[in-house]
């Protein structure tokens, strides 16, 4: 196969050699194709070295201690948040808060806003608005919330096409919506959303909006004040880093205004024995030991991405993924779940294959290398949308080829010989 | 090749050749499912006396579930409640046996085939899906007709 019609690549040969697991040799001398990249990127040398460095030369606990360790694992920590709010042009660094994942997250906001004072408390009146398309994470936490305070839970649903039906966003969201919480990249279907048509809604209700940009922070330019929501969620180890390490990105007036969730050390006042006051946000949301090498960890990916440039990442990733999309059409019985054009689309795609179960899909890929993820991808509502059991995802990332796309496709007409 | 240890021919051939697949009248009926990839079965035990008389099910899933439930039908109608329940305890450890074990052919039958399913961690819960439905339904079988003990 000949990719010179490619454009917008970047220079894989030379990203790769940071990675050392993709340099791995599996079953019988098959070179290792990792196109799992939406469940978790793979780590360059860079942010394993950064890793070695911090607990090699500076481990301590972060804040408070007056020795050297100390004052240096709280520069590399604290330092680490002033990279995140570059990197998602934050106003401010304080609006920046340390979390484990993007689960933790989400769960964060919904608890906030179920503890909240008026206007935010979300109570037996109020009204949620999710979408159909969101993982189980930007879902369940909104069921326990809407479980536990009577509130409505109400979706947005998809078209045949894979994108988010707004025909009905009026219904949707009304005067008693408190909160909108969407997904900005689809982890299963790859869709890009027009969250901007959605924030100007709720924005004239008085709503707020939570927007899960676990896909899309690894993969482009994310600028949360372009964004113009009230809260941005995402998680490290997508992006290059560690797993442990998520973030909450909040508007500073709202993160003063909210109530804590979890209680413990680093994140009060004072503290005596009837009650207690609460630091300043983001330390107010950080209760106890956070994950300090795996936020150091993070520090040092977004250094390798941004030296990279997100929109190059962003290029990159279109042509692997508008190349694999015209390569797919070429296996018989392959159907793609989602967008089957590249725009407005992320680099995860999902289909199924004839009537070959997910499963057997990717055991028989394996067998030749090529790591795909099988199942409902902790988005089973989409797979009950489309009447299927599972699917099969492949996902790039920046060191992806299009040599990895024709191996996906070489392997596939194998799948299809061998359950055939 | 290494593959060709958990897709034996066998396996596909229950795959593409399910017997017994189907619901019909049973005494008991459970539904289970894998929630890592979202295989599911509906399963119906139908007992006469002791005996278990039929296993009929509804499925959907991977070429391994869909194979185990299939071979499960062949194995256990027919016998005594006991017998059965002696093969699908057999059943649960050579799928337990992290490759270790090739199954004991007198009482396994063609579910020997299994072995090399064994390997593979993430599978094993495949190849157990119907097992243990019907194990479960069995129980609620028994527990309607209290008289029947094995």
């Amino acid at each position: 196969m000949t990719h010179s019609h490619l454009t917008g690549l970047l220079d894989t040969d030379a990203i790769r050699k940071d990675f050392p697991v993709l340099s791995r040799v599996l079953h019988d001398g098959k070179p290792l194709v990792y196109l799992d990249n939406a469940a978790t990127s793979q780590k360059p040398r860079q942010v394993l070295d950064a890793l070695n460095a911090y607990y090699e030369q500076h481990n301590s606990n972060v804040h408070r201690g007056v020795h050297v360790l100390a004052e240096e694992a709280t520069a590399l920590y604290e330092g680490a948040r002033d990279k995140v709010a570059a990197f998602i042009n934050a106003p401010s660094r304080n609006e920046v808060i340390f979390t484990k994942n993007a689960s933790e997250s989400l769960n964060l906001v919904a608890n906030m806003l179920g503890w909240a004072d008026e206007p935010y408390r979300v109570d037996a009146d109020s009204e949620i608005v999710i979408t159909e398309m969101e993982h189980h994470s930007n879902i369940v936490p909104w069921q326990l919330l809407a479980q536990r305070t009577g509130a409505k839970l109400k979706w947005f649903g998809l078209t045949d096409e894979g994108r988010l039906d707004l025909s009905n966003i009026d219904e949707l969201i009304t005067e008693k919506t408190k909160i909108v919480s969407v997904t900005l990249v689809s982890n299963l279907l790859g869709t890009v959303n027009p969250v901007e048509t959605i924030v100007r809604k709720a924005q004239s209700v008085g709503a707020l909006v939570a927007i899960d940009a676990s896909q899309a922070a690894p993969h482009a330019v994310l600028d949360v004040q372009a964004l113009e929501a009230d809260f941005v969620a995402f998680t490290g180890h997508k992006m290059l880093a560690p797993t442990g390490i998520g973030v909450l990105w909040g508007r500073q007036e709202l993160l003063e205004d909210l109530p804590p969730f979890l209680g413990g050390g680093e994140m009060i006042e004072t503290v005596t024995m009837g009650s207690s006051t609460y630091a300043p946000a983001p330390h107010k949301f950080e209760a106890g030991t956070p994950p300090i090498a795996q936020a150091v960890g993070l520090g040092a990916a977004i250094d390798y991405l941004s030296a990279i440039g997100m929109d190059k990442v962003a290029a990159h990733e279109h042509a692997i993924t508008a190349y694999a999309i015209e390569r797919l059409a070429e296996v018989p019985d392959l159907r793609i779940i989602g967008p089957r054009t590249a725009v407005d689309r992320g680099a995860a795609i999902s289909f199924t294959l004839g009537d070959i179960h997910p499963h057997d899909v990717g055991q028989v890929l394996d067998e030749q290398g090529i790591a795909v993820r099988v199942g409902h991808h902790c988005a089973r509502p989409v797979c009950l949308r489309y009447g299927i059991p599972a699917t099969t995802r492949a996902s790039f990332y920046l060191y992806s080829t299009p040599g990895e796309v024709d191996a996906l496709i070489d392997g596939l007409h194998h799948v299809r010989n061998f359950f055939g | 090749m290494k593959l060709d240890s958990m897709y034996q021919e066998i396996i596909l051939d229950h795959y593409r050749n399910p017997h017994g697949k189907g619901l019909r009248d049973g005494d008991a009926e459970v539904h289970h499912v894998n929630p890592t990839c979202g295989d599911e079965i509906t399963l119906r035990v139908k007992l006469d006396g002791a005996v278990v008389a039929d296993v009929s099910y509804e499925s959907q899933g991977c070429s391994i579930s869909q194979a185990s439930a299939s071979v499960l039908n062949d194995l256990v109608v027919g016998k005594t409640v006991g017998e059965a329940q002696q093969v699908q305890e057999a059943f649960l450890e050579l799928m337990q046996s992290k490759g270790q074990s090739e199954g004991d052919e007198e009482i396994l039958e063609d579910a020997v085939a299994f072995a090399g399913v064994s390997k593979y961690p993430a599978r094993v819960k495949c190849a157990l899906l119907g097992w243990m439905a019907w194990k479960d339904a069995t129980a609620k079988a028994l527990a309607g007709h209290p008289e029947i003990s094995d």
